[in-house]
């Protein structure tokens, strides 16, 4: 750093990456009207899709919904760059439909930094942050931050999005460079200076595959994978008809014993295994080598290959991410079914980083030891391109709050993943980067991802970010939902003959009194569009009206049954803890209880509650306590 | 959760002469009245003015459980400030939990430790300087209760839920890593497989459940009726096994109108002994209770001691008691054995062909041992064999099987109406999360952890 450079520049906030997460938070702020600066080091890398070349599946589809709903940015840029798109698990239950769509990565980039330069409000600096400066009384507050160049920003609140950056070591077998992702320059000041301040790392590890030539793969020897048919936008605001479009295939091939037997004789060249690696890895991307180790059982391992991009032939090996060696890269390779002669592009490597234990971070994701100072997305331990984009747009939310005075946000687990997700990673242990999952989420029916606007759209709206005129589309939606619920479970049919024959040309009993539609829409073998010749009334709605219409009829019970027990779940989230409480003079806790309630300072019962280590007794004590305060 | 209602006893464990099962919350009076009625057989409860007491039955359907007294404390005028049903039970351990099990079954839930305490003192009722005495009573209890309930566990029974959990959790597992994961991992092909599992564990946790009756032998006792005609000489040997007088013997008949019980120690296994009014026909309506409530225990004992007199000659009160020994374990005691026989042993056995006859005689204390032996016979050696069994003793476990089964129940509901497995798990959670209550194993990361170590999850 020079010292002689004393150029100060002045903002309201400042925003450290440019990646999923840091995008969110700095378009959110600046949209709220606050004066933002965005680092990166290198504008090429704004929105950088560095692993898979997709945004949503299973859970993470609900997050870019959220993330829609609350005026953010990531489902309208995909809509714009998808390449192909699918509706996953819908076989089964509305809870678990998902939307993934496959991205032209360079395209998404390029779409997004351009939405980051029309921004108002918004600057984008490409420059490393190396120091960030605060004061230490009367509170520890964040002041600004420097750059590696010495220029000061000198601002009133810090939003850290570093993802894999710090620090960042990737590894392919022995070969070990000291860069971030995609061969791109490491940040390796900032981490001294978090340190500085009190706030703890740890390192986490993640790893992606190769790229291949595709002109080098076989094509006729694998599946092709082909999207749906209709195509579901991501955003609520994109309209449904603008997005049909030609889509590009992806195609499904196998590993085989004969690449696991090249694998199992390379175990000890992989750093992962020779103990060079020391950062944890998540579970759910296992390298191929994890895979094989753990499963010694299975014969084949599916790989998926997907398109980067329309104006690249690079190809992504879904399933197979490796931080093996290049030359056993190439042998394994090579021994899958229409790899045979695959030219390797981008080898497989593995990234090791630094970030925080965010149990340091209140659910407003602002540090509970700094004023002014948040974070989001993988510097948080979390992993993913949307769960990144779920915490940016929250952090970014409420930094522009504290700077403007306000009252800032937090979403509950009842609310949404983004909710259940934040939850999770400040109050539970977590020992490997965080990825969202289905069955993380209690209350799962009650966040769909059709839904997510009617969960979302008013608090996006309140805070600002949402326009009034996709609310107005969104109070329309709303209309029409509630005007054909209650039509349909007033509209009453007979057991007239036509009726009788149209239900047995369904499979569907005969019905024997006078029987609602939404009687009719409850049966497991019908549903909304199929009593449509029941129903010559039926108004022609919106196909995002109709699945909220069917949803609320078909599961009314079990929906019913989820929202008594987010009741009770509320009950405890709004006993609060306050911020003074001693536990030592809470003598009755247990100490392990004590300790934990201690070091993470849970602000209501209910976080106190899923903390573990701490039992209902505990609970029960601490409430007693807190009512003879 | 404030304001469910919740019940439990409220007397040390024991055999005190009367037990209290206290009902505290918004439904309280609701609850038992559906289940109290006054000795004309209406449904006073509701009526009843706070602070009162009134007399008469536990009715479960058409049974009686027990003559009881039961008061109503209104809220904020109760110990815990809420709505409170207090009802007086005869003691006894058996009558005791049966009456509790009854007032679960309409509606109440099983209070925790310390709950009383505790809503006591967050409805006002208790001083706020005392909040540290509160906080301890419910650290303690809960510690308490832990430590007895895991005793209370036999190895099997620990090691068969855990086993169950496993199985459960292996299901959402697969569900979820499914759900999560769809293009690697398809849960259709594992459906039959699936459906064939969640009944194995449902029939495993009811088992469990019946085999709580079971448990009850050990901890409670072989629940044992002594019927006879009147002047039999049951009283005199309640007295003889039990030594002591409690019983009121006289030489005129019907003079036992109350139901005594007594717990005697056969070395290894305790007999909850009953003596009933003798069983007949009879116009006096203190005494046709008594008699109506001696056919009640006839029905729910394990073993019925058939007390013949075998100095009168058998008449049509024998015959009676004779129909009420079928499907039960009985013995019967060929009493005052010392006097002139009119009745032979030859004449049970025609009256009752594979009975266990025994000698006796309370006058010289003849047959006692011969009476152990067969008890133990019959219930250690025997039939019922309580060594490998799983057991089930605790009231709290049982409550948590209930609810486990139920929760599995909807499971098969849901498959039964073609839901999609998304919609199982919900409920295979409480299940799962209602059989770790038992064990004391939270859940935690349980999961996520089954879900990447038993699936090859993802990209």
């Amino acid at each position: 750093m020079t010292e002689k450079n004393t150029l100060i520049e002045k903002t309201d906030i400042c925003v450290i990456g440019a990646g999923h997460a840091g995008c969110e938070a700095a378009l959110a702020a600046a949209r709220l009207g606050l004066d933002t600066v965005i680092f990166t080091v290198s504008v090429e890398s704004i929105a950088l899709m560095p692993c898979n070349p997709n945004i949503g599946g299973s859970s993470k589809g609900h997050i870019v919904r959220e993330v829609d709903a609350l005026g953010g940015e990531m489902g309208k840029n995909i809509d714009k760059t998808f390449i192909q798109s699918k509706m996953l698990n819908t076989s089964k239950g509305p809870a678990v439909h998902s939307l993934r769509a496959q991205a032209d990565k360079a395209d998404y980039s390029k779409r997004m930094r351009m939405t980051l330069e029309e921004q108002d409000h918004l600057t984008i600096k490409q420059a490393e942050v190396c120091e960030l400066l605060w004061e230490d009384e009367p509170v520890k507050r964040i002041t600004g931050v420097r750059t590696y160049t010495g220029t000061t920003y000198l601002c009133k609140a810090v939003v850290i999005c570093s993802g894999t950056y710090l620090n960042a070591r990737c590894l392919t077998g022995e070969a070990i460079t000291y860069t971030g992702p995609n061969g791109l320059m490491a940040a390796t000041h900032l981490s001294d200076s978090l340190k500085e301040m009190g706030i703890s790392l740890r390192r986490f590890k993640t790893g992606t595959p190769a790229r291949m030539d595709g002109r080098s793969l076989d094509y006729s020897k694998m599946e092709i994978q082909n999207g749906d048919e209709r195509i579901v936008p991501f955003s609520f605001s994109t309209d449904p008809d603008s997005v049909q479009k030609d889509q590009v295939p992806c195609y499904l091939t196998y590993t085989n014993e004969e690449t696991h037997k090249i694998i199992r004789e390379n175990l000890d060249r992989s750093p992962l295994f020779a103990g060079v690696i020391e950062g944890t890895g998540p579970r759910y991307c296992p390298s191929i080598e994890d895979k094989v180790v753990k499963f010694p059982d299975k014969k084949r391992h599916q790989i998926f290959i997907e398109p980067e991009g329309l104006s690249t032939n690079e190809m992504y090996l879904s399933g197979m991410s490796s931080s093996l060696p290049e030359d056993v890269q190439v042998r394994m390779y090579r021994t899958v079914p229409g790899l045979e002669n695959c030219k390797i592009v981008k080898n497989a490597y593995a990234i090791e980083y630094d970030c925080i234990d965010p149990n340091q971070l209140y659910a407003t994701l602002r540090f509970k030891n700094v004023e002014g100072l948040y974070a989001a997305g993988q510097f948080n331990g979390s992993s993913g391109y949307e769960e990144a984009a779920g915490q940016g747009i929250i952090a970014g939310i409420n930094a522009a709050m504290s700077v403007l005075g306000k009252e800032e946000i937090v979403l509950d687990r009842s609310q949404a993943y983004i909710g259940v997700l934040i939850d999770d990673l400040v109050t539970k242990e977590n020992f490997e980067p965080y990825r969202m999952m289905t069955s993380r989420a209690e209350y799962r029916l009650l966040l769909r991802q059709d839904n997510a606007d009617r969960r979302l759209r008013k608090i996006g709206h309140d805070v600002g970010l949402v326009s009034d005129e996709e609310y107005d589309a969104y109070l329309k939606k709303e209309e029409l939902i509630d005007k054909e619920i209650d039509r349909i479970k007033n509209v009453y049919l007979g057991a007239a003959k036509e009726n009788q024959d149209i239900l047995a040309g369904m499979d569907s009993a005969p019905i024997s009194k006078s029987t609602s539609l939404a009687e009719l829409i409850c049966r497991p073998e019908l549903d909304y569009r199929k009593v449509a010749l029941l129903d010559p009334e039926r108004p022609d709605l919106p196909d995002a009206v109709i699945d909220q219409v069917e949803i609320e009829i078909k599961y009314e019970g079990y929906i019913e049954r989820a929202l008594r027990q987010v009741k009770q779940f509320k009950k405890m989230e709004q006993k609060l803890i306050p911020e003074d409480i001693n536990y030592d003079d809470v003598e009755s806790l247990r100490i392990e209880a004590r300790q934990k309630l201690k070091a993470l300072r849970p602000v209501s019962v209910g976080q106190a509650s899923r903390i573990s280590g701490v039992s209902p007794a505990d609970i029960s004590v601490l409430l007693v306590y807190l009512s003879s305060r | 959760m404030i304001n469910d209602t919740i019940a439990a006893i409220a007397t040390p464990a024991g055999n005190s002469g009367i037990g209290i099962i206290r009902v505290s919350g918004e439904d309280a009076k609701a609850v038992v009245d559906r289940i109290f009625v006054d000795p004309k057989n209406v449904h006073i409860l509701s009526s009843m003015e706070s602070h009162t007491i009134r007399y008469g039955f536990l009715l479960d359907g058409e049974d009686t459980v027990d003559e009881v007294m039961v008061s109503f404390f209104k809220g904020p005028k109760s110990f815990t400030a809420e709505d409170t049903v207090e009802i007086n039970c005869h003691g006894g351990a058996f009558v005791l939990n049966k009456a509790l099990e009854l007032v679960l079954k309409n509606g109440a839930r099983l209070a925790l430790p310390g709950e009383f305490t505790k809503r006591a003192f967050l409805n006002g009722r208790i001083d706020l300087s005392k909040a540290e005495a509160v906080m301890d009573v419910i650290a303690s209890d809960s510690e308490i209760s832990l430590k007895n309930s895991l005793f209370q566990l036999r190895g099997s029974v620990f090691l068969k839920i855990k086993e169950l959990r496993d199985d459960i959790l292996h299901e959402i597992a697969y569900i979820e890593s499914a759900l999560d994961d769809p293009e690697h991992i398809s849960f259709d092909d594992h459906k039959e497989e699936f459906e064939k599992k969640l009944n194995e564990s449902l029939n495993a946790v009811d088992e469990m459940i019946v085999s709580s009756d079971n448990g009850r032998i050990i901890k409670d006792g072989i629940r044992t009726v002594i019927a006879g005609k009147p002047n039999a000489g049951k009283s005199s040997l309640l007295n003889l096994f039990s030594g002591s007088d409690r019983a009121i013997v006289t030489d005129i008949a019907g003079t036992t109108r109350d139901i005594i019980e007594e717990r005697i120690k056969l070395d290894d296994i305790t007999l909850c002994l009953t003596d009933t009014a003798g069983i007949r026909q009879t116009d006096d309506p203190v005494e046709s209770i008594g008699v109506n409530r001696a056919r009640q225990y006839l029905d729910n004992a394990d073993l019925i001691l058939f007390v013949v007199d075998s100095s009168v000659a058998l008449d049509e009160n024998d015959l009676e008691i004779k129909d009420l020994l079928k499907g039960k374990k009985s013995i019967v005691l060929y009493n005052k054995s010392d006097l002139e026989p009119v009745v032979s042993i030859e004449d049970i056995r025609a009256l009752i062909p594979d009975a266990c006859v025994i000698r006796t005689s309370a006058l010289s204390g003849d047959g006692y041992e011969e009476f152990k032996n067969a008890v133990k016979d019959m219930f250690i050696k025997g039939n019922i064999d309580v060594g490998n069994e799983i057991i089930i003793t605790n009231l709290r476990h049982k409550e948590a099987l209930k609810e486990a089964s139920d929760s599995l129940k909807n499971v098969k509901d849901s498959l039964d109406n073609s839901l999609p497995e998304d919609f199982y798990t919900v409920d295979l959670m409480n299940a799962y999360l209602f059989l770790g209550s038992i064990i004391g194993e939270e859940v935690d990361d349980d999961l996520v952890n089954k879900i990447f170590s038993e699936f090859c999850m993802g990209k």
